[in-house]
């Protein structure tokens, strides 16, 4: 009884969040940057695809801020650091892939249950994408923990914030969507610029966070 | 857009940064600095003479008020703290003039966004500028490009953003929430319409909106166990923004969970969110406590205690009621002003020592006796001390808990306790016995410090009655 609408925002969002589990076997920098720039284009076609639907045309500039800023410029970008600083070698996970698939899964499970449950009177269409885009959040997180290295946590970080889009466009007609894009835009290039600027790598020798930890100020 | 006060504490920091931006010299900046927050403070009290209309954007009401007024008054002091500790900063090299230019057009660019964070009456609106008041200090924080500025910038930074990225999401259900109310679009938004029609809200959505919201805010408020930006954040930077990252910005992040909690508590059906602000406060308070005995950096120590007194706080607005709402918000000034005048003492011994490491220093009340005296009284302040302000303050949530929930009073009264046992230990190695480290004369402003204590001295012994009366009437609204 669901219209093809339905179904192909359906389809898109549960797209971001199959491109969110991706992202966390990837133990490779290249890797993991390519799944990134997938991640951005099942958002813009989302966001396109909710611009579509609601008949909301300023939602194509939350599609194109995605498509050209996330899913081109920042890939790109970040590509070129990553060779910079000659860390395209392996990333190191904290937890294995294994205890990582199987956490994110319960995750998913936790915001199936949490937002079916509480939002069962909004509309079916609403309720599912918000659904999808709180499991996009955890994983993002999930994501964030896991990794010691300081780009895959921007990765991380930067897959929350399509889950946050796509939460924003999937609420009907809310208002202040392309501007919370945008500042979400700044945020992502503030970090971006931040890593290649400070040059993480001159400063600390290395971009592995864990080692950046053991310093606190605090030893004698 | 009509020029009234309300676009007054907007435009005036908006401006002053761009002419920062633009102007060489520190000499000249750092004064024109000052000027602008002097400017916007006076604006600000004429809020209180004349009440600018309230739009769907921007609103002014009687909460709202004093968190401006003491925001910009206590933004106006640092600034005038910030000049000599800055000129001091380039004297010894360790601030390059283009940084310096770059370090007073972000502080105003953070007094603006403050400021909007406050008078926003948009939940939308509230959060960009939250994020942006994030996002100066940051810059900030990294400001000396040590590799130890860095990793505090940097971990502000991640937990900041995730902070503010749940914060979203709790804001976008809060708008899910409201949408089959009153209608898609601008106003369902909007604050004031929000908290009219809170009760017809679906309860479920609001109660996970505001875990949500707790949890992005309240680790701006800096609780535990979200704190752990906080203390790299405060040693790290350069100390006016310490000052006003423990004075102002947690505050700001306080208000903002304030505004959440009133519309969850016109809601019936909805969730108490009183309960789940008393754990956090608790916990953050009790865990700082204990955290002050093993800090050896000054500016640390001072971070976990301004955790404490968040959590403190936290606390009395969760208690709620009109007599823990009015201790709350009494301390929530008090902190803010003795915090402040904390740093810039901390500030100008740092310069004089060269150092932050509390080992390192001593004696300071021989060597230094304006300084080191200064301390010894804010931090007599800050423990909650008798006759001083946070002590009056500290008294009215214990007495108004005790009342109600003595077992929370108990476990309230041990952690400031513990935490004024850790204070004293550690002023006693840095005020007082063999004088320790470099001791020439600080080149010091010790009016913005002294006129601190001066209120929270005063506010100890006697509080006007118009004054009283304000935060009364606060208190009511807060519920």
């Amino acid at each position: 009884m669901h219209s093809l609408t339905f179904d192909v925002a359906h389809m898109l969002a549960g797209s971001l969040v199959l491109v969110s589990f991706m992202q966390l076997y990837q133990d490779r920098l290249y890797a993991l940057l390519n799944i990134y720039a997938l991640h951005a284009l099942v958002l813009t076609a989302s966001v396109a695809w909710q611009a579509f639907i609601q008949d909301a045309p300023h939602l194509y500039v939350t599609a194109g801020i995605a498509l050209i800023f996330k899913a081109i410029v920042i890939p790109i970008v970040l590509h070129r650091i990553i060779v910079r600083l000659g860390i395209h070698r392996e990333i190191e996970t904290v937890v294995g892939v294994g205890p990582a698939m199987l956490l994110g899964m319960g995750l998913v499970a936790l915001s199936m249950v949490v937002m079916l449950r509480v939002t069962a009177e909004a509309d079916p269409l609403a309720r599912e994408d918000l659904a999808f885009a709180l499991s996009v959040v955890l994983l993002g997180l999930l994501m964030m923990v896991t990794r010691r290295n300081a780009v895959s946590q921007v990765i991380g970080f930067m897959s929350l914030e399509n889950g946050l889009v796509l939460a924003a466009t999937g609420a009907k007609g809310m208002p202040l969507v392309v501007e919370i894009s945008v500042a979400f835009s700044v945020l992502i290039a503030f970090i971006v610029i931040g890593i290649f600027l400070f040059r993480i790598r001159e400063r600390f020798d290395t971009v592995d966070l864990q080692a950046l930890d053991q310093f606190r100020g605090e030893r004698e | 857009m009509k020029l009234d006060a309300l676009t007054g504490i907007l435009l005036i920091p908006a401006v002053a940064a761009a002419l920062l931006a633009a102007l060489p010299g520190y000499r000249l900046t750092a004064r024109l600095n000052v000027l602008a927050a002097l400017a916007t403070f006076f604006t600000a009290c004429s809020l209180f003479v004349v009440q600018p209309k309230s739009g769907p954007y921007l609103l002014v009401d009687d909460l709202n008020k004093v968190f401006i007024v003491l925001t910009t008054f206590v933004g106006f002091t640092t600034s005038a703290f910030s000049a000599s500790y800055i000129g001091h900063e380039i004297e010894i090299g360790r601030l390059s003039p283009r940084f310096v230019r770059f370090y007073h057009a972000m502080y105003q660019v953070l007094m603006f966004a403050m400021n909007l964070a406050l008078v926003a009456n948009n939940i939308g609106l509230m959060w960009v500028a939250i994020e942006l008041a994030t996002l100066t200090t940051v810059l900030m924080v990294g400001i000396y490009r040590t590799h130890e500025a860095l990793e505090a910038a940097w971990k502000y930074f991640i937990l900041g953003s995730v902070g503010i990225a749940l914060a979203l999401f709790g804001t976008i259900l809060v708008y899910m929430a409201a949408r089959p109310v009153i209608g898609e679009g601008l106003y369902a938004m909007v604050w004031t319409v929000l908290v009219a029609n809170s009760a017809k809200f679906d309860p479920a959505l609001l109660n996970v909106a505001f875990v949500f919201l707790l949890l992005g805010y309240g680790t701006k408020v800096g609780l535990a166990p979200l704190h752990a930006w906080l203390p790299d954040a405060h040693a790290e930077g350069p100390t006016p923004i310490s000052a006003v990252l423990s004075g102002l910005l947690l505050n700001v992040a306080l208000y903002a969970l304030l505004r959440f909690k009133m519309l969850l508590a016109l809601n019936p059906a909805a969730i108490a969110p009183g309960p789940l602000m008393v754990t956090l406060g608790l916990i953050s308070c009790v865990f700082a406590a204990f955290m002050l005995y093993r800090r050896r950096d000054i500016k640390r120590m001072f971070a976990y205690s301004s955790i404490e007194h968040m959590g403190i706080i936290v606390f009395a607005f969760g208690m709620g009621g009109g007599l823990a709402n009015f201790a709350g918000l009494l301390h929530m000034t008090m902190h803010s002003l003795t915090k402040s005048a904390i740093f810039f003492a901390v500030g100008h011994i740092s310069q004089v020592k060269g150092t932050q490491k509390i080992a390192d220093m001593g004696g300071l009340t021989v060597t230094n006796p304006v300084l080191g005296w200064g301390l010894v009284l804010g931090v007599v302040a800050i423990a909650g001390l008798p006759p001083l302000g946070i002590f009056m303050s500290e008294f009215l949530v214990v007495s108004s808990t005790f009342a109600r929930q003595p077992w929370l009073a108990v476990i309230l009264v041990l952690g400031i306790l513990i935490a004024l046992g850790g204070l004293f230990m550690r002023l006693n190695t840095i005020a007082f016995g063999e004088p320790r480290g470099p001791t020439a004369k600080a080149e010091a402003s010790y009016v913005p410090m002294f006129a601190h204590l001066a209120i929270v001295f005063t506010a100890g012994l006697y509080m006007p009655p118009a004054l009283v009366a304000g935060f009364e009437n606060v208190a009511k609204l807060l519920g």
